[in-house]
Parts: structure tokens; C-alpha cells; sequence
């Protein structure tokens, strides 16, 4: 039995790479374009860091937070989002396929619905926001002096990891409620594009309400403050390590939804 | 003249239209409003020292600019305009016995106005009645209020006016994609959508004042806050007027130049 399901994840896993090379093969037909588009999302997020830029210019400091240290936290915010916007983009374009009735195509496929919805969109083009991400975490590192130890190490990987749940979980509840709606809600995107926004500063700078209801509702604060603050040295106990990976229980509910959404699901016909 | 009307209140009906999207909106603006109040609210308790505007004036701009942001968010840029420039529509648009650039301004005109109308109240609105640091103050005078509006809109005609440069130079690319990247982010940047001019250093504040950007949302946004008055505030207006005319006669001779090079391939 366990073997059998070893084997049957083994094939998903094959299957999946084989989604992501044909979605690659296809987006290097236009190389140009891939550029472009590439360049573009390093522009927008560049626009926001040199936001941060100027206003470190005129402030030395935000609540205990330097310059370097915001740096820090908004590259790795950047990094969780472009990493699930990468890999579970097909989630944000779900609309057109529930709208279109190619969703009847992925439920009589003898394969979780789930992986072929993965499958069905793999953004390279998030390089170029992470390119930015992968700089500006570099020149935090360099700047803040941390003591590097392997906790510390860990905290960084379990925040990426973490974070990419969550935002895949928001990506998910997204194209559950397409469901329901048949067209995909704007207001979702404060959840995702306000945090990758918003999260670009520790989230303990916008007060105690709001800490509290990235804590305990969505957990932002899971892979961002409180990670941070141990990354920073300002908070000790072990505890901050494995956090983040709490963050990672927010795919339950999310993923309890999207099967009610599949249940609920009537084919839009066409 | 009335044909630019028609097209005007043609496309001001059609923008009404889109309700649940305009709620939708709403909360959205609303939200991002609140977040950067905080931001700035932050930092103001940090350093309330190096803050280049009063708080209450940085609020009523947040506020203001949320509400307006159909006006001069430069991304609100029109995609039909770019998909008929590259799949030949246009061919159809050139039959008819009217100027490309006018239509298409006062069609652009009439979308951003459809638009903030519906969402600007609300916003507005909820924003007044706000606690006191966090909420819209009232016009501080008759007098500034009609500055406001007036150059609110030379603001927005700037900012039309400058989208028709990109829909025009999009003419002479075969991907528009690029370019209307590249415009919309240096405008965001560049005309105070991401933080206000003067939180910039002053020696860089001074040259990007000058430029078009600036007589964007800057200057209507500014003077109602009470962050920009007096001979400034004078000589922000008439910059604006400057760069409006300018604009539009470079747009409309690139245009007009490129009305006569483009080349429909079949379809």
C-alpha cells in the first residue's frame, strides 16, 4: 500500500515536470516577449524598492527597523510571492477556465484536478522579480552583519517555504471562489498583491490590530515579522524558527474550500 | 467638434456601466489607502522631524489620490487601443472621417472620468468621516478647493495626454508590451504615485518637478493638502499649462506622422 502510493506520487512528480517543460518550451517560442515580460516585473517591483530607497533617504530608521534590515524583509516577502506566483499561477487565471468549461476537460482526466490546474500555467517570467529579490537579499545579509547559524539558515528556508504555502493557499481559495462567482474577485487581490505590496516593511510597524490579525486570520505575520525578528537577533527563543511552517497548516482550509468548490462546480456549458 | 462629443459620452455611459467593478474597486483603494497611511504614519512616529509635510496634509493626499486614481494612474492605460494597433483594427478607425488623436483622447478622457466619478465619492465620503489625523480634512478655503479642481483637471489632461504619446509611439514597434512598461512605471514613479515629491532628497525633488510628471496628480493632490500654495503653487500651474500644450502638439504631429506610415498587413 505504501509503496503503491510512493510510486503514485512518484508519477504525479513526473507528470508535473513534464507540465513545466512543455509550459517552458512554449514561452521560448517567444524569447522576446519572455524578456519583456521578465523585465517588466523587475521594473514594477524596482519602482516599490526605490520607494523604500528615497524614504530611507530623508528617515534613518522605521519603528526599530533600519534600512537594511527592511531591505531584509522585502526581499524575502518578494521571494515567497514570486516563488507561489510561479508555480501556482494557473490558480490566478482560473476563471477563464471555469468560465470557458475547459474545467469539464480536467475533471474526467483520471489525475487530481489540483495538479493539472498547476500544471496548466508555469510563470518563468517571475525570474525577474526574484532576480530583485535575490539582490536586495544579498546586500541586506551583507549589511546587517547577522551571525550566520544553521537555525538561522533554516529560518530563511522555512520562511521561503512558508510563505510560498500561503500565498499558494490565497492563490487557491482565488479559483475556489470562481466557483461560485464564475469570474475572479479584485477584492482577493489585497490579500495577495496588498501583502506582497505591504509586506515590504515588518509588519509590526503598522501596529498591534493589525499584527494581530496577520497572527491569527491570515498568517503574514507567520512568515515575515516574527522570523525576521529572530533572523535580526531581536527575539531568541527557538520557537521563531519553526513558525513559518505553521504557516503552512493555512493550506487545510484553503484546500477544504477548493473541494467544496469541485463538489459545487456546474459546467458552464460551451 | 460634436462628433468628439459623442464618442465622449458614448464611452462615459458605457463606463457607468460597471458597477460591481467599481465596488470592487472601492474597498480595494480603500484598503490600499489605509496600508499606506500606516506606512507614513510609521514613520512619522520614527523621526516626526524629517517629515517634509504636515501629517495631515500627506493623509489628504493618500485619501485624495486613492479617490482619483482612475485620473492618473498612468497603468490605466487603454488596451484596446494597443490591440487594435496590433491586430489592424485600426484600418477601421482610419476610415472614419475623423482624427485618430482626437477620438482616442476624448474616448481616454472619458473613460478616466467615468470611472473616478464612480468611484471617487464613496471613497471620499467613508474618508471625511475618518478621526481626525487619519481623515480627509475639509478645503481649508473657497479659493483653494477651486485651485484644486482646476488643476485636478489640467492634472488629468496631462496625464491623457501623455498615454496618447505611448498609444502613438506604439505605432512604430511591433510589441507594445515594453514600452508600456517602461512609460507607466517611470510615470508612477516619477509623478509621486509611489511616495509624494517632496519626500524625495531636495536637489532631486527640484529637477523632477519640472518634468511632465509632475503636473500630474502632484500638483492638484499637493494644493489641497496644503503643501503647495502661493507663488509655487502659481508657478506649478502654469508649468502644467506648458507641458499640456507641448504634449499635445508632439502627440498629435507624431500621430499624424504615423497615420501616414502605417502599413496594414491584410487580416
Amino acid at each position: 500500500m505504501i509503496r503503491r502510493r510512493g510510486a503514485a506520487c512518484r508519477n504525479s512528480l513526473r507528470l508535473y515536470k513534464h507540465y513545466i517543460s512543455i509550459n517552458v518550451r512554449s514561452m521560448m517560442q517567444y524569447k522576446a516577449s519572455f524578456l519583456l515580460t521578465a523585465m517588466g516585473q523587475f521594473l514594477v517591483s524596482f519602482n516599490v524598492f526605490l520607494g523604500i530607497f528615497f524614504m530611507f533617504q530623508r528617515f534613518s530608521r522605521v519603528k526599530d527597523f533600519s534600512y537594511s534590515e527592511v531591505l531584509l524583509c522585502f526581499s524575502i516577502m518578494l521571494l515567497e510571492f514570486a516563488l507561489a506566483e510561479m508555480w501556482a499561477r494557473g490558480f490566478d487565471s482560473f476563471s477563464g477556465m471555469v468560465r470557458s468549461g475547459s474545467f469539464d476537460r480536467v475533471l474526467v482526466r483520471p489525475r487530481s484536478e489540483i495538479l493539472q490546474v498547476l500544471g496548466s500555467k508555469f510563470e518563468l517570467t517571475r525570474i525577474g522579480r526574484m532576480l530583485q529579490a535575490i539582490v536586495m537579499f544579498i546586500y541586506g545579509i551583507i549589511q546587517c552583519d547577522i551571525s550566520w547559524t544553521f537555525a538561522r539558515i533554516c529560518t530563511v528556508l522555512f520562511m521561503l517555504v512558508g510563505g510560498a504555502c500561503l500565498f499558494t493557499g490565497l492563490f487557491m481559495v482565488y479559483a475556489a471562489l470562481c466557483f461560485f462567482t464564475l469570474e475572479g474577485l479584485e477584492f482577493m487581490n489585497v490579500l495577495t498583491d496588498g501583502a506582497r505590496e505591504y509586506g515590504k516593511y515588518p509588519i509590526g510597524i503598522y501596529g498591534k490590530r493589525i499584527l494581530q490579525l496577520t497572527t491569527f486570520v491570515i498568517p503574514y505575520a507567520l512568515v515575515q515579522y516574527y522570523p525576521l525578528l529572530y533572523l535580526l537577533g531581536k527575539r531568541s527563543s527557538p520557537v521563531y524558527i519553526f513558525l513559518p511552517l505553521g504557516a503552512g497548516l493555512f493550506l487545510i482550509p484553503c484546500y477544504l474550500l477548493w473541494r467544496v468548490g469541485v463538489r459545487h462546480y456546474k459546467s458552464s456549458g460551451s | 467638434m460634436r462628433k468628439y462629443l459623442s464618442f465622449f459620452r458614448l464611452r462615459f455611459s458605457m463606463g457607468l456601466q460597471y458597477r460591481t467593478a467599481a465596488l470592487a474597486g472601492i474597498t480595494t483603494q480603500f484598503f490600499w489607502g489605509a496600508m499606506e497611511i500606516m506606512v507614513f504614519k510609521a514613520f512619522y512616529e520614527a523621526e516626526p522631524e524629517s517629515f517634509p509635510m504636515t501629517f495631515e496634509a500627506t493623509v489628504s493626499y493618500i485619501w485624495l489620490q486613492q479617490a482619483f486614481l482612475a485620473f492618473f494612474a498612468a497603468w490605466m492605460i487603454e488596451n484596446e487601443i494597443f490591440d487594435a494597433i496590433m491586430d489592424g483594427n485600426i484600418a477601421y478607425e482610419l476610415c472614419r472621417p475623423i482624427g485618430i488623436y482626437h477620438m482616442w483622447f476624448s474616448r481616454s478622457l472619458a473613460n478616466r472620468l467615468s470611472r473616478a466619478l464612480l468611484r471617487c465619492f464613496p471613497i471620499l465620503l467613508i474618508a471625511a468621516m475618518l478621526p481626525a489625523p487619519y481623515g480627509l480634512h475639509g478645503p481649508q478655503s473657497m479659493l483653494r478647493l477651486l485651485v484644486s479642481l482646476l488643476t485636478m483637471a489640467l492634472g488629468l489632461l496631462v496625464t491623457v495626454a501623455f498615454c496618447m504619446l505611448i498609444y502613438s509611439l506604439t505605432f512604430f514597434t511591433v510589441s507594445p508590451k515594453g514600452l508600456q512598461i517602461l512609460f507607466t512605471s517611470a510615470v508612477e514613479f516619477l509623478s509621486g504615485g509611489v511616495i509624494p515629491l517632496p519626500f524625495f532628497p531636495e536637489r532631486i525633488q527640484r529637477i523632477m518637478e519640472l518634468l511632465p510628471f509632475a503636473s500630474m496628480q502632484n500638483v492638484p493632490l499637493r494644493i489641497y493638502g496644503g503643501s503647495m500654495w502661493g507663488r509655487e503653487a502659481v508657478n506649478a500651474v502654469c508649468l502644467q499649462c506648458i507641458w499640456l500644450v507641448v504634449l499635445i502638439a508632439g502627440g498629435s504631429s507624431l500621430c499624424r506622422y504615423a497615420e501616414k506610415k502605417v502599413t496594414i498587413q491584410g487580416g
